[in-house]
């Protein structure tokens, strides 16, 4: 891909070192842009640059874009970062060698303009584009990809990123073969290894190696850093902020992707992510034309934004089920040595395979897409929602509700009724538990509600608690406190790999008994096996079937109980170009470089 | 007066009876449905003596309901329906009034679940009003038990006290039961929830109270009638029970049916923070806890219901304070 621009420019070299000479110095100006003013002119003084050319509509140049969103960053450090709020600012100033199309779900060049695989699928070369620069105009080099690595991988840093590269028990290693190649060795064969690259940002050595050598790194690149300590390769650069409130970016006068008719991109000059506190403030402010783009909407403030919609000027788009995927599990870990044996006895009754089918069976998805999502999600019997269009085993038995099959179920399973129509365990214990869910999270509590009548059918008396994020992790992961959770996942980027942590028995978020030192039950043990398969595995088709294995097991034994894939929601105002928002993460703004307004809406804010 | 607010609390202590549906009941196609039309005419010029309902179907993929009219309902009274308990006592299954199945009628709407509000609105006044009455009743009672004992004896007695209460009037009581509802484990019924609030701001209620009766124990006890009694040698229990008791009785009642709004009004506030009673159970403030959410504040305008019917009830309870203060008034004289 991308070969047009092979024959790069000599000249570049010259003025590549020359920068770089200047560069240790932390004042170092940044070099003025290329001019921008009229079409001709947009490659300015960059020629010569390995340039990507995307493939979207040709657009205009100029405006602003007002993005908001539900918190504020907590950093706009990439390497620390592990918020959506934070992420979703970083990925528009950072990029990546490789980077995973959203809206295709497969990978494609990005800083690196071709790899490849050496046939025992363990050796990846890296060729970077040349003449790239960074945000502030230092150029960019596999020097900075080094460090990067580098950075990533020292376990001082600490970074979430650390995990997914390391293969096989080894961290990869990372080697230059001259300043436009790199070569990246993994331990063992790894299925999809190209897709670890992805959102693994580029970090620029000039700035980032002296705190770094200090120890400082995680305290850099906070909001309140100035303008000049930041450069990225991303198609905006931070600009300035006011805390609690806005966040602005510029457009970055060096990226690296032109469009069809070789402006360079992005169209838009300024990017201001605005913050509110809540769901509810974000519909509102958004329908009153404060902002252009919203994302993460809920199905109840889509139905109110939807119902204004031909009065006013925007326009929301559902794309279907997302990734996200929103289950109930139980509590299946060893009761602790001094747990009370009520707790011991409730444990007993999670762990049978047919309890927990009862409850499947008596659950009315149809009803929870109706009541919680307004109909804007898609009832789930397999943890892989049909928005993940690689992975989603389409086999999988979909069984309507049934009420009397569940109570045959449980009865099979020793449980009865007394008089009352409670049910009660072989010892004559009634059966009662609790849900718990986020406080806050109003979808998950009408799940809640919903499941605790449902299972009244079966004579379960179910009762909701809801419980700050925090206070939840803690009793799902570290005490094991809790009974019963409705609970979501999703993100990732689709594959199986992004859930290692999940589907493994060892796994830190193997929710319903995590990290395991052995497989509590054969099922998981299968589960295991073939998640280590799956991930060695270079056939694509050979791991879809891999996969296809486990979400059956998954589906058959329960531990979790899938319920719903919510609808990704977005809204933006209208005369948006090239607004395509997709499933996967940074649903409306994974192409804001190809954003433009068509023309300039008369009410516009500068 | 105190006709009406007998007729408030005898139909929440009958909700079950005048409710036509139990109000955990879910309907789950008819979330949100709005107030049912009652008709007399089909359209057909034939009035109808008994008035009837349509069915509710929905217009489209929108959110909005459509009168199916094809079938009518007609109202019908002491209908047997779903079995209820009247004051946790005996236990009946007449309702007032009903329609047949599968026509519905929601008096006051639906709410998310298409849970009738008109029933849930009744059973939830039992808690609501009840909860007012109860912890009025406790705060008052701890109020002049404490207050006379800190008036009438003075002294080491009276400071004590009244630092306590000064210290029980600083704490920040919703921050207190925040805590309280932590510190507890996750599940409680909702029936101890119900009995924990009413304990905790019962409890910590009785300081206002409190001050107001020491102060008129403390008047009434300088008294020349008192002070003559008392060198004819009566007992401080006949003092109490004779000359002041009489004096504080009309102030506390005053007292009392101003606590009783600030009561219910604070179980209201804790369930509508989810520290009050849980789901399925309804009170008029979990009731109103859904209003939390934009959506439902823009678009479902019945389920404002339990929050406006605050107000009469309020008024009715001022008024039957100023009444009280003025037969007060009039008997002290």
């Amino acid at each position: 891909m991308n070969r047009r621009f092979a024959g790069a420019a000599l000249a570049l070299t010259a003025l590549t070192l020359l920068i770089a000479a200047s560069a240790s110095s932390p004042a170092a100006q940044r070099p003025a842009p290329p001019s921008l003013g009229s079409r001709s002119s947009s490659f300015g003084g960059q020629a010569g640059v390995d340039r990507m050319v995307s493939g979207a509509e040709v657009g205009l140049s100029g405006g602003q874009l007002v993005v908001i969103q539900r918190a504020e960053p907590r950093t706009l450090n990439p390497v620390i970062a592990i918020d959506v709020s934070s992420k979703d600012v970083i990925w528009r100033t950072m990029a990546d060698l490789i980077h995973i199309n959203r809206e295709t779900q497969l990978t494609e060049p990005a800083l690196a303009r071709s790899w490849a695989v050496s046939p025992d699928g363990r050796r990846f070369t890296f060729s970077l584009r040349r003449g790239v620069r960074f945000s502030d105009g230092h150029p960019f080099d596999a020097d900075d990809v080094l460090f990067s690595f580098q950075v990533y991988m020292d376990e001082k840093v600490a970074s979430p990123q650390r995990d997914l590269l390391i293969v096989g028990g080894q961290p990869i290693a990372v080697r230059k073969l001259d300043q436009e190649t790199v070569q990246v060795d993994v331990a063992e064969p790894y299925a999809a290894a190209e897709r670890l690259f992805d959102e693994i940002a580029m970090l620029p050595r000039h700035l980032l190696e002296k705190p770094y050598k200090e120890g400082r790194l995680s305290e850099t690149w906070g909001l309140r850093a100035p303008a000049e300590a930041f450069a990225g390769l991303g198609p905006f650069r931070f600009k300035e902020q006011l805390p609690g409130e806005r966040v602005v970016l510029e457009r970055n006068p060096f990226y690296w992707k032109a469009d069809r008719a070789g402006h360079q991109l992005p169209y838009l000059d300024r990017l201001v992510f605005t913050f509110v506190p809540s769901e509810d403030a974000q519909a509102v402010r958004f329908q009153s034309g404060e902002a252009d783009i919203t994302t993460r909407l809920s199905a109840a403030n889509f139905a109110v934004l939807f119902r204004d919609q031909s009065k006013r000027n925007y326009e929301l788009i559902d794309r279907g089920p997302g990734l996200d995927y929103t289950f109930l599990f139980f509590n299946q870990n060893n009761p602790a040595e001094k747990a009370p044996p009520a707790i011991a006895r409730k444990l007993t009754w999670f762990r049978q395979v047919l309890f927990r089918q009862a409850v499947s069976l008596a659950i009315d998805r149809e009803g929870i897409v109706r009541l919680a999502y307004r109909g804007r999600a898609t009832p789930l019997w397999g943890h892989v929602p049909p928005g993940n269009k690689l992975w989603v085993n389409r086999s999988l038995p979909r069984p309507g509700r049934s009420v009397e099959r569940a109570r045959q179920l449980l009865q099979k399973a020793g449980f009865a009724w007394n008089a009352d129509g409670a049910l009660v365990d072989n010892e004559g214990q009634p059966v009662e538990f609790t849900v718990v869910t986020n406080v806050g999270n109003t979808e998950r509590i009408q799940i809640a509600t919903i499941v605790q009548d449902d299972l009244k059918q079966l004579g379960m008396r179910v009762s909701v608690v809801t419980l700050e994020q925090r206070a939840l992790l803690d009793r799902l992961l570290t005490t094991h406190e809790y009974e019963a959770c409705v609970l979501g996942l999703g993100g990732g980027d689709g594959d199986p790999n992004s859930e290692m942590n999940v589907w493994l028995s060892s796994g830190n978020t193997h929710l319903w008994n995590p990290g395991q030192s052995q497989p509590a039950t054969s099922w998981e043990a299968e589960i295991d096996a073939l998640m280590r398969r799956q991930l060695t595995t270079r056939d694509v088709h050979l791991r879809k079937r891999l996969y296809d294995r486990v979400q059956e097991l998954v589906a058959q034994n329960l531990p979790i109980i899938s319920l719903v894939s919510p609808s990704v929601l977005v809204g933006a105002t209208k005369g948006l170009g090239n607004f395509r928002p997709t499933v996967l993460d940074h649903h409306a703004l994974w192409n804001v470089e190809e954003l433009f307004w068509r023309r300039r809406s008369p009410g516009a804010p500068q | 007066m105190l006709g009406l607010l007998g007729l408030v609390y005898l139909s929440a202590v009958f909700a079950g009876f005048l409710a036509p549906d139990d109000p955990a009941t879910q309907n789950r196609d008819l979330s949100f449905a709005p107030p049912t039309r009652l008709h007399f005419g089909d359209g057909t010029r034939r009035l109808h003596v008994r008035p009837f309902v349509y069915g509710l179907a929905r217009s489209g993929d929108s959110d909005a309901y459509v009168e199916d009219r094809s079938r009518i309902y007609p109202v019908r009274f002491f209908v047997r329906g779903v079995p209820y308990r009247v004051a946790g006592i005996f236990s009946a299954e007449r309702h007032l009034f009903g329609t047949d199945r599968p026509g519905r009628l929601f008096l006051m709407g639906s709410d998310e679940y298409g849970r009738d509000q008109f029933s849930r609105f009744l059973h939830g006044g039992q808690i609501s009003l009840f909860a007012g009455l109860l912890g009025a009743g406790l705060s008052l009672g701890v109020g002049m038990v404490l207050g006379g004992l800190a008036g009438f004896y003075g002294a080491w007695v009276d400071e004590t006290i009244m630092r306590v209460a000064e210290l029980f009037l600083a704490l920040p009581w919703m921050y207190l039961l925040f805590a309280v509802r932590m510190a507890l484990p996750l599940h409680i019924e909702p029936t101890e929830a119900f009995l924990l609030v009413l304990a905790v701001i019962g409890l910590i209620g009785w300081a206002r109270p409190a001050r107001l009766i020491r102060g008129i124990v403390l008047s009434a006890k300088l008294r020349d009638y008192v002070a003559a009694a008392r060198s004819l040698g009566a007992s401080d229990l006949y003092l109490l029970r004779r000359h002041i008791w009489p004096q504080v009785l009309g102030i506390a009642l005053t007292q009392g049916a101003l606590l009783v709004p600030q009561y219910i009004l604070a179980e209201v506030t804790l369930s509508f923070f989810g520290l009050g009673v849980g789901e399925p159970v309804p009170s008029w403030g979990n009731m109103l806890a859904s209003l939390q959410r934009y959506q439902v504040l823009s678009s479902y305008w019945w389920m404002f219901v339990p929050g406006l019917a605050l107000i009469p009830v309020f008024l009715l309870y001022y008024a039957l304070a100023d009444a009280l203060h003025q037969r007060a008034a009039a008997l002290s004289l």
